[in-house]
């Protein structure tokens, strides 16, 4: 992680940051992939994450998490979790007759890899809900600026 | 019993602040407010036995709690006045209300009593849920394979919602949207 000394919060935040992110992102993680097993599932986890980059923002500030995880490659990221779902549900439609259908292998019940689609299905809610509330905090960030701005040219006026 | 014992004082925590939302000056407080009701009905979702729906709605509110103290947090807290109240409006509200709770004293007594629910549906989840999915988290197996096309168009609902935000929100020009996102110059 860059160090930038100009933006972003006092050390202590920042150095509380570095620690507790790593975390949090195993956490969101670990809620994902056994979300069929015990509770959690894609949005909780994808959220978690979501408040992973938050945290960077508000620690770091703009620069420093847009030079991890753009507005634009986020808004990408949406866009490919939702096409990912769609893609499954037309392949379920091809394989089984009805649209979304659960085709991949079950699998023993507890272990990892189990219940067939529903860990694709949880992995791409996750990097859609995860990636939109991103881009959405980073867009309200950006919104306000935008008005300083504009606010400030008028001043000058 | 017991359950129901606490249920009832997490109900009248959650009254209390929503009134101290409602009835307070300073926004900031009102947003704190709101975040301690978003915890206590987690906290309700816990004791209900709710654990998948318990964690979505801590990290939601941790989330909508940043967002909003960003929102507020440099407002002038003191430039919100008070308006003049509509005595028409009142009693309006107050109809509406008699009405509602009138219709609603014979709704609560045709359903069931609370904790004993209509099984037909939900019991053949449980049967039939772990030979056909394979998941052990029944809410995931309904959510994501019983009920899927239902979480799809939640997940279509959140993608519509976000883009008509960013349209109606935006402060760019047409000829500007390019560079939507990756305005770089600081002010």
């Amino acid at each position: 992680m860059k160090k930038n000394k100009q933006s972003g919060m006092t050390f202590i935040v920042k150095t509380i940051t570095n620690l507790i992110i790593g975390f949090m992102m195993v956490f969101g993680a670990y809620i994902v992939l056994y979300g069929h097993i015990t509770p959690g599932g894609g949005f909780p986890g994808g959220v978690m994450i979501a408040l992973a980059y938050i945290l960077i923002t508000l620690a770091y500030g703009r620069k420093v998490v847009e030079s991890m995880v753009s507005g634009i490659a986020g808004s990408i990221a949406d866009d490919f979790g939702a096409l990912v779902i769609l893609v499954l549900g037309l392949i379920g439609l091809w394989i089984g007759g009805t649209f979304l259908f659960n085709f991949l292998p079950k699998g023993t019940p507890f272990s990892l890899f189990s219940a067939g689609n529903i860990i694709l299905y949880n992995l791409a809610i996750t990097v859609k809900v995860g990636m939109s509330l991103y881009i959405v905090f980073l867009a309200l960030a950006i919104l306000q600026r935008v008005v300083t701005e504009d606010e400030t040219q008028e001043v000058r006026k | 019993m017991e359950t129901v014992i606490i249920l009832h004082l997490l109900l009248g925590f959650m009254i209390i602040g929503s009134i101290i939302t409602i009835e307070i000056k300073n926004m900031l407080s009102a947003v704190i407010a709101v975040g301690a009701v978003g915890f206590i009905v987690s906290m309700a979702f816990l004791f209900l036995g709710a654990p998948d729906i318990a964690i979505t709605q801590v990290i939601v509110e941790i989330l909508s709690l940043i967002i909003l103290i960003r929102a507020t947090i440099n407002v002038d807290n003191e430039a919100i006045e008070k308006k003049e109240e509509h005595v028409l409006s009142n009693r309006t509200t107050l109809i509406f209300v008699g009405v509602i709770l009138v219709f609603a004293w014979f709704a609560f007594h045709s359903l069931r009593p609370f904790g004993e629910p209509l099984m037909r549906v939900s019991n053949f989840y449980l049967i039939h849920g772990l030979a056909e999915v394979g998941a052990t988290n029944f809410v995931t197996s309904v959510i994501l394979d019983f009920r899927a096309y239902d979480t799809f168009g939640e997940a279509m609902v959140l993608f519509v919602s976000i883009s008509g935000a960013f349209v109606i929100l935006r402060r760019w020009k047409r000829e500007q949207h390019k560079d939507f996102l990756r305005i770089d110059r600081e002010h």
